[in-house]
């Protein structure tokens, strides 16, 4: 990556906030005077809460970056130190460009103006110059299709028109860098869908946003990078957005996950109809979610066959974090011969999962299946049943290297020592 | 690491870099400047609503004044039968009026601006010290609005306007940086401490009595005087009366008082802004 790209650059960025235990929770002046006067020695009992802690990460110019994370992981705190509407307690962040960022529909919109004064108040608010504002001013009542209401004041605009209006102005601020917050939980299905279309437009036209969302389809059509924040921390950051938005849905982070059921009722392909994934030990116990990488691993998968077919293949892959793909494995790779019958009814398969094999980090495996160049039952990324699972130490049994690889798998493979003899034999052989 | 370092050193210089300031951090006038549209939106704002849907509309800004000066005429020229340096009282108490009002409307609207427009400050990022000058501008109309009409007084009443009328712009600066100053503290504080909306208007109330307001200094026993003038209101009210009438007990130490006294506040309650701004969104 060019640094001339850099559209942000976090660098160890920290937020905290300070509760304090004083028994007066929200204290008048008069209040905070007297308890002084009281106890003027008491220290008060005070407790640091970190909404984000040492976050580092880069953004390049023209990437569509969705943040997720639950409620409270830290996402508006970080969005709003990138507006700079509070200021970080440490650490530093650098924007190359102009930053316009909507944290909230209609912020500073006044019920009694009219929706033309509002046009103005609004773009001004969000840091618009005048011209530009009446440069705009056309495609913004157009988008916001509120032209007969434009003298109205907005208190009459139906809630509709107003979300409109308010997207329209800051959808027409165009900084080089926009921040939106959740801003689509507003207004009806037709209106997100020209909001995302407009949100579209932007990203398309080289500019970098900041996108934070708890609708994964809307972060999976519109990103081509997602940011998991966890506990004030990066939990994830990846280019793989359907494997991360899928494990953000099935509940990766701090969930248990490692055998997956299909619904009852739920019927699959005739072919094949998967019910059953598990993470397990060689004794079928489950696993829990992190396991050391010297553990034996297996992976059960179970599933219905009701049409047997000969080229049916049954598989999974491994995908880690970044939305890598590590590996593919199917059941018949140790040649037909090899391969564990297939039978009408119910079919229970295992597979060992390569221990010393995978780096330290968090992996999906996804079960594939399909008729061999005929049809896809389950398809890899198509967001088909998963299991997630964490591998966590063990990498080695030596004591320099027990940690994360800096590469994509850490497998464990013989080392030996030729002797000076031995190794010219091989040379002169190789001679000849 | 030493390839992350050089790509460091040979990124162009980022346009902004956010993180925690120091204490004394310079303020960014240019900034200001940039965001001058936003300051003149919201003064607009105010003052359209502040008369929307009012059936009298502007003619308060014109009424409350003339009945202001109208009792304060009545209680202090006629019960109290106030000296009045000559002048028909009813004008000596306009033109106090006028001045308090410059000070007194920009003390309460800065004072409450931030707590205000909490909306705002939680949601968008704007140079938070354009909320307080922006109440400036809707003082100053009002303050053209009350002056025209000072005018029409003086030409019923028949009150020539003096040279010394030049000055009035320049005290009319020092009365509103008095104002802004207290109203920059007060609004900062007012983020952490609510209980200060209700204290500031009963504080204001008690200033105006302490104030040439609808009296003139020269109704001031003389023993009292000193204390009267250490409220720095009143040199600044007792020479704005004086540039437009040409009457007032104004003397050189008053005024270089009152002058001091405002450029201080006006410093300090800069500052005091400045370094309470950075925690408003956290606070509000």
């Amino acid at each position: 990556m060019s640094s001339k790209d850099l559209a942000i650059s976090i660098r160890g960025i920290s937020k905290a906030y300070t509760l304090v235990h004083n028994g007066l929770k929200s204290p008048s002046f008069r209040e905070v005077v007297v308890d002084r006067l009281k106890h003027p020695f008491r220290k008060r009992e005070t407790e640091t809460f970190w909404a984000l802690k040492d976050v580092s990460f880069d953004i390049k110019r023209g990437e569509v970056v969705g943040i997720i994370g639950r409620n409270g992981a830290g996402k508006s705190t970080l969005l709003k130190i990138l507006s700079r509407i509070v200021e970080p307690t440490s650490g530093e962040a650098h924007l190359f460009g102009r930053v316009g960022s909507l944290l909230e529909v209609g912020t500073g919109f006044h019920q009694e103006l009219t929706g033309r004064e509002n046009i103005f108040l609004n773009g001004a608010i969000l840091g618009m110059r005048r011209e530009e504002i009446s440069k705009q001013f056309d495609a913004i009542v157009d988008f916001a299709e509120v032209e007969r209401f434009l003298d109205t004041p907005v208190k009459r605009y139906s809630s509709g028109m107003y979300v409109r209006l308010a997207f329209a102005v800051a959808a027409h601020l165009n900084p080089e860098i926009l921040i939106v917050d959740e801003v689509l939980a507003v207004g009806d299905a037709q209106f997100q869908k020209k909001c995302m279309g407009k949100m579209g437009d932007v990203a398309k036209s080289g500019r970098t946003v900041l996108f934070v969302s708890h609708n994964m389809s809307a972060v999976e059509q519109l990103c081509n990078r997602i940011v998991w924040l966890s506990e004030g921390q990066l939990h994830c950051d990846s280019y793989a957005i359907e494997t991360v938005a899928r494990e953000y849905l099935f509940g990766g982070d701090g969930h248990d996950n490692t055998f997956w059921t299909a619904a009852e009722g739920e019927k699959g392909s005739e072919y094949f109809d998967l019910r059953r994934i598990a993470f397990e030990s060689e004794d079928g116990s489950p696993l829990p979610r992190a396991v050391p990488n010297d553990q034996p691993m297996y992976l059960v998968i179970e599933g219905d066959v009701e049409t047997l077919d000969s080229s049916l293949l049954i598989g999974y892959t491994v995908v880690n974090a970044d939305g890598q793909t590590v590996y593919w494995s199917v059941h018949t790779d140790a040649g037909e011969d090899h391969a564990p019958p297939m039978t009408v009814g119910r079919n229970t398969l295992r597979t060992r999962i390569p221990s010393r094999f995978l780096n330290e980090g968090t992996y999906t495996i996804e079960v594939t299946a399909c008729l061999h160049q005929r049809l896809w039952i389950l398809e890899p990324g198509k967001s088909g049943p998963s299991i997630t699972f964490s591998i966590a130490g063990g990498l080695s049994d030596s004591a320099y290297w027990y940690e994360h690889r800096a590469a994509l798998t850490a497998p464990i493979l013989r080392w030996e020592s030729l002797t000076a003899e031995m190794a010219d034999n091989r040379n002169r052989d190789r001679k000849f | 690491m030493q390839i992350v370092t050089d790509k460091a050193t040979a990124a162009p210089e980022p346009l902004l870099i956010i993180k925690r300031p120091g204490v004394w951090s310079p303020f960014a006038l240019g900034e200001i400047w940039s965001y001058r549209d936003l300051l003149w939106a919201l003064a607009v704002r105010d003052v359209k609503l502040r008369y929307r849907q009012t059936a009298l509309g502007v003619v308060w800004v014109v009424l409350q004044p003339l009945l202001a000066a109208g009792i304060m005429s009545f209680v202090f020229g006629i019960i109290a039968n106030l000296p009045s340096d000559g002048l028909p009282y009813f004008l000596l108490s306009y033109t106090g009026m006028l001045g308090w009002q410059a000070f007194n409307g920009t003390l309460s609207k800065a004072g409450q601006c931030i707590v205000g427009n909490s909306q705002l400050v939680s949601k968008v990022y704007f140079p938070r010290l354009i909320l307080p000058l922006s109440t400036v501008l809707s003082t100053l109309l009002d303050f053209v609005v009350g002056f025209a009409l000072l005018l029409v007084l003086m030409g019923i009443y028949n009150v020539r306007p003096q040279a010394s009328l030049l000055l009035l712009p320049v005290l009319l600066l020092f009365l509103i940086a008095l104002a802004v100053g207290v109203g920059l503290w007060l609004s900062a504080l007012m983020v952490t401490y609510r209980d200060l909306q209700y204290v500031i208007p009963y504080f204001t109330q008690l200033l105006m009595y302490a104030s040439p307001v609808a009296l003139t200094v020269s109704a001031v026993p003389t023993r009292f005087r000193v204390f009267f003038f250490l409220n720095p209101l009143t040199g600044l009210l007792e020479a704005f009366r004086w540039a437009i009438v040409g009457r007032g007990t104004v003397s050189g130490i008053a005024i270089a008082y009152s002058v001091v006294v405002t450029v201080l506040a006006f410093i300090l309650g800069a500052f005091a802004f400045k370094r309470m701004e950075r925690s408003f969104a956290d606070v509000i």
